[in-house]
């Protein structure tokens, strides 16, 4: 016990500084979230795009988790947040008009089905990894364009919207206000859910892996197992990011199942900084802004997202929240 | 035996050929340049469009020759400066750049030749049917099955016996060492990631030739090399080869019974591959891990 005590003044205030301003972040982040529809629209916002902004980053958060905490370089988490989609849009058209219902089953499909392919996936790592994800990601894509009683195909799935949600007492309305704010609390509930996880010892073992995994097999650790789980959770909230998208959209696209979209995801993380919790939300913002602005002043928008790709790699390979913390300590 | 599905099946291994010429450029580079160059179907569309563009004043076999040639050149300067400084970093830097390459490069076909579909005409010699018996020929197809031999042959003989190939085979095994041997290793990797490129130049005009040409037509080529090479084993180029051949004869055969998964059929496989032999077909076990 006497171990984990610590023993010198310096070390303690080192962990404790990050804490308090930790908390402080949090607690803005809140705040900015909270209110943001009071005053998005003086700086040329809407709340529409301040959905787009969470659900991207809840997505890219929870791709992080595999990505940047535990080094799984998943190229095909486009699938779990196309599978959350499709979930949704299937159980509002067919099943039931709740919106809580039809999220939970489109982000317990997505989530079963990652699940499912951890434990194959994680197989092998690094580049082979990447290539494996990649291809079961674009599996689901094919499924989606051909099978089109059930998802219409190319043009996507669509019939189905957003209904307002009857709780017992109050009835919450889903236009784009009330819908924020269900965004707002499922961002919070994906964000304290990976909290939780990367501050428990699964969170410390997936960053382990990272680190080095041949040290933890020698320890006798199954690896496999653990990353396998980092996948399944990771999955897990990329759908229920998923399938908020698909309420935002009242409309599901193939698109989102495609690899590209994966790619999106995971430039979003690397933007916004993969080894810092907050990092793929800011890139998310940055990402969503840029493409909606570029989109609508620019007909080679594309070129604008791929420069962003080239641009981060080469010079914030670290992300920006990476960058930011690199510059307050040498300060 | 059922005519439909060997019909089928021949025609998969026409295809598989195919997917197999696509499958070597790709995994050329990911061999030596350690790079999943995800650009390399932008590259083929590039290629293709060259083609389309040179063909009125040099014609089709003109273009096939010239046009892979200047898309080599791009990649040569892609290489030079930006993947280069990415060799010592983790390979995801690498697979984010050349996606970003691929948008970009989609994107500037696009402003430059149009967003809708343009045919590639090809030659009269090619076009006439030979056999629609047990498997639909076309002389072009044929040219196409023909090209992927050769290339893939070309491409062994070169690995085998040049020198230039000799430092290619090491620096995969060992690229540290070689580069210890006094290679130059940076010279040794521009110049296998131009010949990956070229040869994804070729595969993109054969492709155009009979698919025609669409800004996006490089997304579509690119998949099945990935599963070719999972399939047949990463560090491998027979590997690569035979693992486009199965999954296109195995995509020709679902296309008899179940054509909606046709394409679907080839990940699957994929899958259990993984199941079975993770290593794949020819992998080297714990390559790239």
């Amino acid at each position: 016990m006497s171990t984990s005590v610590p023993t010198s003044p310096t070390r303690l205030s080192t962990t404790q500084t990050p804490v308090i301003r930790q908390r402080l972040g949090n607690g803005v982040l809140a705040l900015v979230l909270l209110t943001a529809p009071a005053w998005l629209h003086y700086v040329g916002g809407y709340n529409d795009i301040a959905s787009r902004v969470l659900i991207y980053g809840l997505a890219a958060m929870g791709l992080n988790l595999l990505l940047g905490h535990t080094g799984g370089l998943s190229f095909g988490h486009a699938a779990y947040f196309g599978l959350g989609s499709y979930g949704v849009g299937l159980m509002l058209k067919y099943v039931t008009h709740n919106v809580l219902l039809a999220l939970l089953g489109g982000t317990l499909l997505g989530g079963v089905v990652a699940a499912v392919l951890a434990p194959i996936a994680v197989r092998r790592r690094g580049i082979y990894f990447a290539m494996i994800t990649i291809a079961i990601g674009q599996m689901f894509y094919f499924i989606a364009i051909r099978w089109q009683a059930v998802t219409g195909g190319y043009d996507g799935l669509t019939g189905f919207s957003r209904h307002t949600l009857h709780l017992p007492g109050f009835s919450w309305p889903m236009n784009s206000l009330g819908f924020y704010y269900l965004v707002v609390g499922c961002f919070a509930l994906g964000a304290l859910l990976l909290w939780m996880v990367l501050n428990s010892p699964l969170g410390h073992t997936f960053v382990a892996i990272r680190e080095n995994q041949k040290r933890l097999t020698f320890l006798g650790l199954p690896v496999q197992r653990y990353a396998a789980i980092s996948f399944a959770l990771s999955g897990l909230i990329v759908a229920l990011a998923g399938g908020l998208n698909a309420l935002l959209d009242n409309f599901t696209s193939p698109n989102t199942l495609n690899y590209t979209f994966s790619g999106d995801l995971v430039v979003i993380a690397v933007l916004g900084g993969m080894r810092n919790f907050w990092g793929p939300l800011v890139g998310a913002a940055i990402f969503v802004l840029v493409r909606d602005y570029a989109s609508s002043v620019t007909d080679n928008w594309m070129s604008v997202i791929g420069l962003i790709f080239v641009l981060s790699v080469l010079f914030f390979p670290l992300g920006i929240m990476g960058f930011l913390q690199r510059k307050g300590k040498t300060a | 035996m059922n005519l439909v599905l060997i019909f089928n099946t021949f025609n998969g291994l026409i295809t598989g050929a195919f997917y197999a010429l696509l499958a070597l450029g790709l995994a050329l580079i990911l061999g030596l340049n350690n790079t999943i160059n995800f650009a390399q179907g932008a590259f083929m569309a590039l290629a293709a469009y060259f083609a389309y563009s040179l063909e009125p004043s040099l014609g089709f076999w003109g273009a096939l020759a010239v046009a892979p040639l200047l898309a080599g050149v791009l990649g040569l300067v892609v290489e030079v400066f930006l993947i280069r400084r990415l060799y010592k970093r983790d390979p995801l830097y690498s697979l984010l750049l050349t996606f970003g390459l691929a948008l970009i490069i989609q994107d500037l076909i696009r402003t430059i030749w149009g967003a809708t579909g343009v045919p590639l005409s090809i030659p009269e010699s090619l076009a006439h049917p030979l056999s629609q018996t047990y498997f639909f020929l076309t002389g072009y197809r044929l040219f196409v099955v023909i090209v992927a031999f050769a290339g893939t042959a070309v491409l062994f003989a070169v690995l085998r016996y040049t020198r230039l190939g000799i430092r290619i085979r090491a620096g995969n095994a060992d690229l540290e060492t070689v580069s210890a041997l006094g290679v130059n290793i940076y010279l040794l990797r521009t110049a296998n990631f131009v010949i990956g490129i070229v040869f994804a130049g070729v595969a993109g005009i054969l492709a155009a030739g009979q698919l025609g040409l669409e800004p996006t037509m490089g997304d579509g080529l690119l998949m099945p090399a990935f599963v070719a090479i999972v399939v047949g084993g990463v560090g491998s180029l027979l590997g690569s080869l035979l693992g486009g051949l199965l999954i296109g004869v195995a995509s020709g055969g679902t296309t008899a019974y179940f054509p909606a998964a046709s394409e679907a059929v080839i990940y699957l496989i994929m899958g259990l591959m993984l199941v079975i032999r993770p290593r794949g077909l020819m992998g080297q076990e714990g390559l790239f891990e």
